[in-house]
């Protein structure tokens, strides 16, 4: 694809500080809290946290579907390889009207998403054939002719079969795994340089999300298109992802490349995520290794680490009296935690 | 010896459903229990594992008679080794029983009442099955929610104010404030995150040794089964396709639906293999099985054979059982080394 060689230094998605805050009736939530990261061209990022840990919000952040109440801050500097609008210029995306006709000529042509729930990603009043096209349409011609080519060809593509029939079929008369094909049928259509996926597997069975993330990392390789994987499931993350960044309440606790997640993690949330993880193996004797308590809702939060009260590790009077700064421990490696920190206190023990 | 607690014999399920082609048709059935027949014994933990679809949570509600069996037997042992039909029984007769055999569901935001406090919720089964005072309720309720893990000062509260996995503890200590024999967890832990997960299931764990509980979970996490189950049962569109010890399954399937689900579970290491077997398709429909082996669309072993004749439930080696024409030729892929 053209995407690589044209700038290969300038990441496709630089993120910086990326802050949401809502307003509650008890406080302000600051459900992302200084998010940074980059997505490169052709490369998968995965995000993986618990429910809550603002990982879907950042995601939505990125091409502002997020609902008003979210007061965002922050930088998110898009460079596109494609098309006349950006040559090499980063653009903000945070800066455009949400509603506005820039953001929507890249929402959807230029960053895809594909939705957790193919059950209501979808409206069950048009047919699947008829969905797909709407995208087409907008963003890549006025002929219907074509259009319909067009979406037949990704209905094909996703491995979907007598494609002229599903064409004309509702929502309903597909099953979840129809589903999630076609939605990712919908989201290529533009041939996207980012694809977005929150979730994507989440609502399948173990057999359809082996097809599915297949699938997914096929079409990559045919695209060359960006993944932004958000997901729960560090299985998944393993066998997506380039990159991996950990959310824990709003921050990004540790970022790294995938190997050096599962092999030497270093913030203490990551190896406890790890260790609960049950995995193929093991045997009932096993105890699985629990993080104690739930994770806290980020209302009114003193500045301090998030993780404190689980963690294991923590050194009182350091880490809950102050916020914790992100380490670099090697170029591509970065952690948020004061046991890695040079900063005085840090290394005290 | 151990000794049985639950005997299910031929249980079988169908739906009516209604045909779509006419208005005055009559209706259709669909069986999604066919001819499950298995043995608990006291203390041990049976998963069920399978798509969604293939009829394990109908098997789990049949069990405890949420819904009604078609027909078939669950025979139930009781502590004094008495053993009683559980599906033939009726009104007062059912209700001595069923304090004895609990569920936990899968979604704690809609299995607890939203207007019952805590409180309520948890005692209701004991106020329901015994006779007594308001003082022992509240010791019963309050020894329980140390138990598993809740603060006493949360009775008073409703379920909103609680988390995903303090919900799901409150739902286990419903289910556990009758001293019942038998649990079905259906899906007990799906809905909840990773750290939260290990320690739900951890709390299962100690809770079986110190009372003896017998399980049924019902899960579509692999990984989970395994680490918490003595024996597995492979559900596939409404039939028991194969039941082994845990160790003896993963270590070895005997059917290539087993070996599938096995490869299928994504595994949270990067050096693990990923020659994975894809099954293509998608899950038959069980108004309208395939013919012979109702696995044969996707099963990358088949012969002639499995389009015409379905396959008996047969012994393979000792303990382990599979319902597959080749169990015993092939040699399949389990999840260890």
């Amino acid at each position: 694809m053209t995407a690589e060689a044209a700038q290969p230094q300038q990441p496709l998605l630089r993120v910086r500080d990326l802050k949401i805050r809502i307003q509650m009736d008890n406080g302000v939530m600051n459900a992302v809290d200084g998010v940074d990261f980059e997505i490169r061209r052709g490369r998968t990022l995965g995000l993986v946290g618990e429910s809550g840990c603002g990982k879907s919000l950042t995601s939505r952040a990125l091409i502002g579907i997020n609902p008003k109440e979210c007061e965002t801050s922050g930088t998110i500097a898009y460079t596109s390889s494609q098309e006349p609008e950006a040559k090499g210029e980063p653009l903000n995306l945070l800066a455009l009207n949400p509603n506005g006709r820039k953001i929507r000529s890249i929402r959807g042509r230029k960053i895809a998403m594909i939705f957790q729930e193919p059950m209501t990603a979808f409206s069950p009043m048009y047919t699947i054939g008829n969905q797909i096209m709407e995208a087409i349409l907008i963003h890549r011609t006025r002929n219907k002719k074509e259009a319909k080519r067009i979406a037949l060809e990704m209905l094909g593509k996703v491995g979907i079969s007598d494609q002229e029939k599903r064409f004309d079929q509702y929502p309903h008369e597909f099953s979840g795994g129809m589903r999630q094909r076609a939605m990712i049928s919908m989201a290529l259509s533009c041939n996207p340089e980012l694809l977005i996926a929150d979730e994507p597997t989440t609502a399948l069975d173990v057999t359809i999300q082996a097809q599915v993330l297949e699938l997914m990392k096929r079409l990559q390789r045919e695209f060359g298109m960006a993944i932004l994987l958000v997901t729960h499931d560090l299985g998944v993350i393993a066998e997506m992802c380039d990159e991996v960044a950990v959310m824990y309440l709003g921050k990004i606790v540790e970022q790294a490349p995938m190997k050096d997640i599962f092999r030497n993690p270093k913030h203490p949330y990551t190896k406890g995520l790890l260790r609960s993880m049950p995995r193929l193996g093991g045997s009932k004797a096993k105890r699985l290794e629990s993080i104690e308590g739930s994770v806290p809702i980020p209302v009114n939060m003193p500045p301090m680490c998030g993780f404190y009260d689980r963690c294991k590790d923590r050194i009182e009077g350091v880490c809950n009296a102050r916020s914790v700064p992100a380490t670099r421990i090697s170029d591509s490696h970065t952690v948020r935690c004061f046991l890695y920190s040079e900063q005085p206190g840090g290394q005290q023990r | 010896m151990t000794k049985p607690i639950l005997d299910v014999r031929n249980l079988n399920k169908e739906f009516k459903v209604k045909s779509r082609k006419a208005l005055f048709a009559k209706p259709a059935s669909v069986r999604v229990l066919q001819d499950i027949s298995f043995r608990l014994q006291e203390g041990e933990t049976l998963s069920v594992v399978g798509e969604s679809g293939c009829g394990k949570t109908t098997l789990g509600r049949c069990i405890v008679r949420g819904i009604n069996a078609t027909s078939g037997e669950v025979v139930y042992r009781t502590e004094g080794g008495e053993a009683v039909d559980y599906l033939k029984l009726k009104g007062a007769e059912a209700k001595k029983f069923r304090k004895d055999i609990q569920m936990i569901f899968q979604d704690p935001y809609s299995s607890l009442s939203p207007r019952m406090s805590v409180f309520d919720i948890i005692s209701e089964p004991l106020v329901a099955s015994f006779k007594l005072s308001k003082a022992e309720v509240e010791e019963k309720v309050s020894a329980i929610a140390e138990k598993t893990g809740l603060n006493a000062s949360y009775l008073k509260r409703y379920p909103h104010a609680f988390s995903g996995g303090q919900r799901q503890r409150i739902a286990i200590a419903r289910a556990l404030i009758t001293q019942p024999r038998l649990i079905v967890c259906d899906e007990a832990v799906s809905a909840l995150d990773v750290s939260i997960q290990a320690q739900i299931i951890n709390l299962l764990k100690d809770l079986q040794e110190q009372y003896k509980i017998t399980y049924i979970f019902i899960s579509h996490d692999l990984s989970i089964v395994e680490n918490i189950s003595d024996r597995v049962a492979v559900m596939h569109l409404g039939k028991v396709v194969e039941l082994a010890a845990v160790d003896s399954m993963f270590r070895q399937p005997r059917h290539p639906y087993t070996e599938a689900l096995l490869s299928a579970v994504p595994q949270p290491d990067p050096d693990s293999k990923k020659d994975r077997i894809i099954l293509e398709g998608e899950v038959p429909n069980p108004a309208n099985p395939p013919s012979g082996c109702h696995f044969h669309p996707r099963c990358g072993y088949k012969t002639e054979r499995c389009l015409k004749e379905m396959p008996a439930m047969r012994e393979i080696a000792e303990q382990h059982f599979a319902a597959c024409h080749y169990a015993d030729e092939l040699t399949l892929r389990g999840a260890r080394k």
